[in-house]
């Protein structure tokens, strides 16, 4: 059950992020890009095997069953993946600003259709 | 084991980080200060990666990796850099660009905006530790480096054209960025390990279900990094933004885009070589179809670009195309003389982007004033005007016109120089490596390199008469000695590279052979023992 809502969210997360990733408006855009980057840091986390009430650091170095324990090493990927993301979106979001400002338009393009 | 000299691989990354973290500190109007410490940290750079390349090439045949382990752990559990003889290289090619294009900045483009020597610095230090990282994500921790580096020098100088197309570049390169970070994730989740050269020992391993997650990993990976390289249909962002960026922002973003072909050859030879079971040879039609396609749309490219700086643009996709379906050919011998190419190649396009601007000032001489004080801004606009040309060098109009038509030889690949040298040596081991019965792929790839070389030559003659012949403006462009200098410094360099072709080739064909021979990349890295620790200690 809990694989099939995981599973499930990081599809709509993906689905919503890319069909944002493609509209015209800067704004739309941005908002893809962090969905996507969200289902992203899900799946890492996901890679890592999906376990409840494991704990990830070893307690008892001496008799050491791995299968007893969640993997930590995809939790640190994904706090570094977030920071990364978060960093990059934030710059980004300055950008989209720059061109707003310059252009006067918010399509991505910087000019709005002929239509 | 122990000794300053074993941890020299580490400057080059820490170098550039503490020069560009220092030059934060200091004020931004002190700008001759912020360039002297630019330059010697370059330079400095430049003589440690001439010392490393001297190291690569030296050590024996057996063993030709050295590592060093951040933190003294060993390698599938610690980070690892790892030093080779391609790692050596491209860190050679890097810092030699850095070095000209922060001269050529020195003479007005550091002024045109703000932090441009830090930035400078972190995407130095990015594309250092992308080459020589011996795992996948520090790979992407120094990717985000560099590309967060490269957002900033793309904007460098402001304006429209350049915020719009920064606009579409930073947003494919995160969309590229999560495709790493999902292909990374996936290559975890199956293997249970990021050091790549583990990657080499557990991909034989592999179930039947769990290679196929893998093949689809490394596809996505693949992916990635073949929209940094430039691969069609990947790369309509490219000429547009290297056209808008400054011209030493381009003229380092010609080694950027070669970083992916660069992780390419090094994942795709180490992962999926002849050991890899079902997986061996994974995907290299793939890169020949792709690389191919990637060369036509720049031939179409060059010819069609109105501008000279476009042109540059598009040349950087044919040369990233020939490098990907070279690489796909998966012969050692195509690869020795592809590296070849790719230095040659590499150093032309960033003389022909550092020397677009200069070439465009005869175009219209008034122009170029006038976009220096409005790109330039902040409590610099003081200096004088007068002082902003600088004195004009003579003969300057010959000078241009030369190093034109040597950056039109380079990358059309006609002799003399070293262009001709990459082209005809691919084209040449590609023969060879086909034997008597030659196949259909290798005719359609030494079709496409003359062609894309006819269509260079075409388009370049175009230009250079409309710049020089048939100029609107009598007078003389002003250009000064060290915006100069730069651009001859590459081309003498690929000078060179064609007079000491043979010591060169030698270097780039040991290089294809400890490629196609990833045992010993893999065995060096797992069990180079610990810092402090006896060498019975290492692991099996």
């Amino acid at each position: 059950m809990m694989e099939i809502v995981f599973a499930l969210a990081v599809g709509i997360l993906t689905a919503s992020g890319v069909w944002l990733l493609l509209r015209p408006r800067t704004f739309q855009v941005i908002i893809g890009l962090s969905l996507l980057s969200y289902a992203v840091n899900l799946f890492i986390f996901g890679m890592g095997r999906l376990r409840v009430g494991a704990p990830p650091v070893l307690e008892n170095p001496e008799a050491v069953d791995p299968a007893l324990y969640a993997d930590p090493l995809p939790q640190a990927l994904v706090l570094t993946a977030i920071v990364i993301s978060f960093a990059t979106t934030a710059l980004f979001l300055v950008v989209l600003l720059a061109s707003r400002g310059l252009t006067g338009t918010d399509h991505v393009d910087g000019r709005d259709d002929p239509r | 084991m122990t000794g300053l000299l074993d941890h020299l691989i580490v400057v080059p990354i820490l170098l550039p980080l503490v020069s560009g973290a220092v030059m934060l500190l200091l004020d931004e109007r002190r700008r001759g200060l912020k360039g002297g410490i630019g330059a010697a940290a370059t330079m400095a750079l430049l003589v440690v990666a001439i010392a490393l390349l001297r190291q690569a090439d030296m050590m024996p045949a057996g063993s030709s990796v050295r590592t060093y382990q951040l933190g003294n752990w060993s390698a599938p559990f610690g980070i690892v850099l790892v030093l080779d003889r391609l790692s050596a290289l491209m860190l050679v090619l890097t810092s030699a660009l850095g070095i000209a294009a922060l001269l050529y900045s020195l003479a007005r483009w550091h002024r045109a905006g703000p932090r441009f020597h830090t930035l400078f610095q972190l995407q130095l230090m990015g594309l250092n530790g992308a080459f020589l990282t011996g795992d996948l994500f520090n790979l992407f921790v120094f990717f985000e480096v560099l590309l967060t580096a490269s957002y900033g020098l793309v904007l460098h100088g402001d304006g429209t054209a350049r915020v719009r197309a920064g606009l579409a570049y930073i947003a494919i390169n995160l969309v590229a960025s999560l495709l790493f970070l999902i292909g990374a994730c996936l290559t975890y989740g199956v293997t249970g390990t990021l050091n790549m050269a583990d990657f080499a020992r557990r991909i034989p391993a592999l179930a039947p279900g769990d290679a196929a997650l893998f093949a689809a990993a490394a596809a996505i990976l693949g992916t990635a990094f073949l929209m940094k390289a430039g691969a069609w249909p990947l790369n309509f962002w490219l000429p547009t933004t290297y056209a808008a960026a400054s011209a030493p922002a381009a003229a380092i973003f010609a080694v950027m885009s070669k970083l992916g072909v660069y992780v390419i050859l090094r994942l795709w030879t180490l992962v999926f070589g002849p050991g890899a079971g079902s997986l061996a040879g994974f995907g290299g039609e793939g890169l020949l179809v792709g690389g191919m396609l990637t060369i036509v749309f720049g031939t179409i490219g060059i010819l069609a670009s109105q501008t000279l700086s476009r042109l540059a643009g598009c040349s950087v996709l044919v040369s990233s195309g020939t490098l990907i379906a070279a690489i796909g050919t998966g012969s050692g011998a195509v690869i020795g003389a592809t590296l070849f190419y790719l230095v040659s190649s590499t150093l032309g396009i960033a003389a022909l982007f550092l020397l677009v601007e200069l070439v465009e000032r005869i175009r219209d001489p008034g122009a170029d004033v006038l976009a220096v004080t409005m790109e330039a801004y902040g409590e610099g606009d003081d200096e004088s005007l007068a002082e902003e040309i600088g004195i004009a060098i003579p003969a300057t109009i010959t000078i241009l016109g030369g190093s034109f038509i040597a950056c039109a030889l380079l990358l059309a690949g006609l002799p003399p120089l070293s262009g001709f040298v990459g082209k005809f040596a691919i084209m040449a081991t590609m023969l060879k490596a086909d034997g008597p019965a030659v196949q259909a792929s290798t005719w359609a790839m030494i079709g496409l390199l003359t062609v894309s070389g006819l269509a260079t030559l075409i388009a370049m003659t175009r230009s250079g008469i409309s710049s020089f012949w048939a100029r609107m403006h009598d007078g003389v462009p002003r250009v000064r000695v060290i915006e100069m200098a730069p651009v001859l410094a590459l081309l003498l360099l690929c000078l060179g590279l064609t007079v000491g072709g043979g010591p060169a080739m030698r270097y780039m064909e040991a290089t294809a052979q400890a490629l196609q021979a990833p045992q010993d990349y893999v065995t060096g890295v797992l069990a180079a023992p610990r810092l402090g620790s006896a060498a019975g200690e290492a692991r099996p």
